[in-house]
């Protein structure tokens, strides 16, 4: 990684960590739905993000990823205004945005990611998918007849997998007995990786090289991202319920803002006034995206009939027949 | 024309849009080689090639979830699911998954995706082979369910689905497969979604079926007949789109109605049928609606399916049951 690439992957990560105070402050606040921060992985979404071309490549994320899918092109003002319950022209993906909606049945999003890697495959475009999951989706079927598939297709997808410790409250030793989720990807006749996820340099690194390993026609890998969830599951969640604030105490210890600033400011690259001028952009960034959310049409009754078929069955008429006889009561 | 029977002309409608468009393909278990347990894609591999018709691994949950990113990709997935009874190991990639997908992205992609199951019983099938789950699909907004009877429409219905950018489920009758051959045209034809076919006129009772039960039904008509009962027999061969006008005009010519399908008899599409008719045909009833399908118990051993599926004389007895009234 070059200076300038730590640099702009510096900047994406503090990005996200300010999305993540900002929308959370909000919802405290009734102005934005239920939200997941991704504190304490900004290494692990951005490092792995940035090992890819956005004008070729894919994303198919989970929903810990926001900063992923915008450093990969998703505008963050519609990522703002869907949280604010104004998602109905927001939730459009804008063309040439290479990514797909973000998925919130654990693990279903690992088959479209194969498939849509083999169907690039199959079109002979040079394109790879990177696809996310955390430890807990990693007990579903569904990674495993991803995974396998892939594996049998060498697809061009990359399995990022986000090692939290967490699974809302359940940590990862009884998610699974094994050490390593890394060591799963022998099964499916393909490379797996386990990464210190806060590390981006390192995370940076493992991704470049599975991107490059998928788009050299070499199949598949399996990223395993050792992090730790420094927040809530979302902001339903209470922690204290269940996590010894002791290994909270130590997961900031390695904090992954930190640790690139230390290094950067070692070499000269960092100090109190690029990071004040830095944070001063990120700010105005993130004002300017829930500004122009704020903008985006409120939801209307006419949404619920809109993109559910490409053109409405006769019974599904009849029922936006109904709501329009109703003017528009709920 | 060619004299075909169901599982030609799904295999005719198969090879032809294979041909049509190169972003046709055919994945699922047993595909290739061997042309599918019931040998509807026989043939397809060896013309169109390994890449286009596709051994998946044992897996229906990443055959459809696969499906929806090739979709995605620009791919025209044509899934086989080796039996309706198995979309169990799938539902979640089906109903939740690639039905939303166009909603959820506000309408940013679709899934141009086909899955065919074969279904139905008095094949003596093993277990899970024979469930007729048809209506799961219907609560599953964003997919249509597509329900052939005979191998002109097999045949239209397959077009029309592989060309309908949204996904479908098409359900195929196994127990007809093979029953017997009719005519079928050579090229490319589609037969409209969301249309019943009458297929028999009478004036005294209307028989309402899709899938298989039209043949039972009509079956049923020829027995009523030779009693003087004059059966109309209807053919939803979609439940959504569900025509609900050619039922609507089928029952108030004869005031009286029978719905007949081999799904558990709660809850199945049936009821959907009479609730129907209770608003649109209220004033044209002369009798209580009928109702015959399977008994809400799970499907039985082979030995047992007829006491558990719907049968002629059951058919005859509701019909007497809304006639004599």
């Amino acid at each position: 990684m070059t200076d300038a690439v730590l640099l702009e992957a510096l900047r994406w990560m503090l990005m996200s960590r300010a999305y993540d105070e900002r929308a959370t402050a909000m919802q405290r606040q009734g102005l934005y739905g239920v939200f997941s921060p991704a504190l304490g992985q900004e290494a692990s979404v951005v490092g792995s993000s940035m090992a890819l071309d956005p004008s070729r490549d894919w994303i198919v994320p989970q929903y810990r990823e926001l900063m992923a899918v915008v450093r990969h092109g998703y505008p963050l003002d519609r990522l703002a205004a869907i949280g604010m319950g104004r998602g109905s022209t927001a939730s459009r993906i804008p063309e040439g945005v290479n990514v797909l909606p973000t998925q919130v049945a654990l693990a279903a999003q690992l088959p479209h990611a194969t498939g849509l890697a083999w169907g690039l495959k199959l079109q002979k475009k040079d394109a790879v998918v990177m696809t996310y999951v955390g430890d807990g989706g990693s007990s579903e079927g569904d990674f495993h007849e991803a995974l396998n598939l892939a594996g049998v297709q060498r697809a061009p997808v990359v399995f990022f997998l986000q090692n939290n410790q967490w699974a809302i409250s359940t940590p990862r030793r009884i998610q699974t007995a094994t050490s390593s989720f890394a060591s799963r990807a022998a099964g499916y006749g393909f490379p797996g990786v386990e990464v210190d996820g806060n590390d981006v340099l390192a995370v940076y690194e493992v991704a470049c090289d599975a991107v490059k390993l998928a788009r050299s026609g070499g199949g598949p890998t399996l990223i395993e991202s050792v992090t730790y969830r420094m927040s809530f599951h979302n902001t339903t969640d209470n922690p204290s319920l269940y996590e010894d604030p002791k290994e909270r105490d130590e997961a900031g210890r390695r904090d992954p803002i930190d640790r690139v600033v230390k290094f950067l400011r070692r070499k000269g690259l960092w100090d109190e006034a690029i990071a004040s001028q830095t944070q001063a952009g990120v700010r105005e960034e993130i004002d300017g995206a829930f500004a122009r959310a704020a903008g985006f049409p409120a939801v209307s009754a006419e949404d619920l009939f809109e993109h559910v078929y490409e053109e409405l069955p006769h019974q599904l008429r009849r029922q936006q027949d109904d709501l329009s006889r109703s003017g528009g009561q709920t | 024309m060619t004299q075909r029977n169901v599982l030609e002309a799904i295999n005719d409608a198969l090879d032809g849009e294979m041909e049509r468009d190169p972003r046709v393909m055919v994945l699922g278990l047993d595909v290739g080689k061997l042309g599918g347990v019931f040998r509807a894609t026989t043939g397809l591999l060896q013309k169109h090639g390994a890449e286009r018709v596709v051994d998946t691994p044992l897996a229906e949950a990443s055959i459809v979830g696969a499906s929806l990113g090739l979709a995605i990709s620009g791919m025209v997935p044509v899934a086989e699911i080796q039996f309706l009874g198995f979309t169990a190991q799938a539902f979640h990639q089906i109903g939740p998954q690639l039905a939303r997908y166009r909603m959820r992205s506000r309408g940013t992609y679709h899934c141009q995706v086909t899955i065919r199951a074969p279904f139905g019983g008095g094949i003596s099938s093993p277990e899970f082979h024979s469930d007729a789950v048809e209506a799961q699909f219907v609560q599953s907004p964003g997919i249509k369910v597509v329900m052939p009877s005979n191998p002109y429409d097999a045949k239209g219905l397959l077009i029309e689905a592989i060309r309908d950018p949204d996904p479908v489920i098409y359900c195929e009758p196994d127990r007809l497969y093979r029953l017997g051959r009719t005519e079928v045209p050579d090229g490319p034809y589609t037969v409209p979604f969301g249309r019943a076919a009458v297929v028999r006129e009478g004036g005294d009772v209307t028989l309402v079926a899709w899938s298989a039960a039209v043949e039972l039904c009509l079956r049923a008509a020829d027995q009523l007949a030779q009693e003087g009962i004059a059966a109309t027999v209807v053919d939803l061969r979609t439940l959504v789109p569900f025509d609900v006008e050619t039922v609507v005009k089928a029952v108030a010519r004869t005031g009286r109605c029978v719905v007949v399908h081999e799904a558990p008899l709660s809850a199945g599409f049936g009821a959907e049928v009479v609730a129907m008719l209770a608003r649109e045909a209220f004033y044209d009833l002369d009798a209580p609606v009928e109702r015959v399908g399977s008994y809400d118990v799970p499907y039985p051993p082979a030995p047992l399916e007829g006491w558990y599926l719907p049968s002629v004389q059951r058919v005859v007895a509701a019909a007497h049951r809304t006639v004599r009234l």
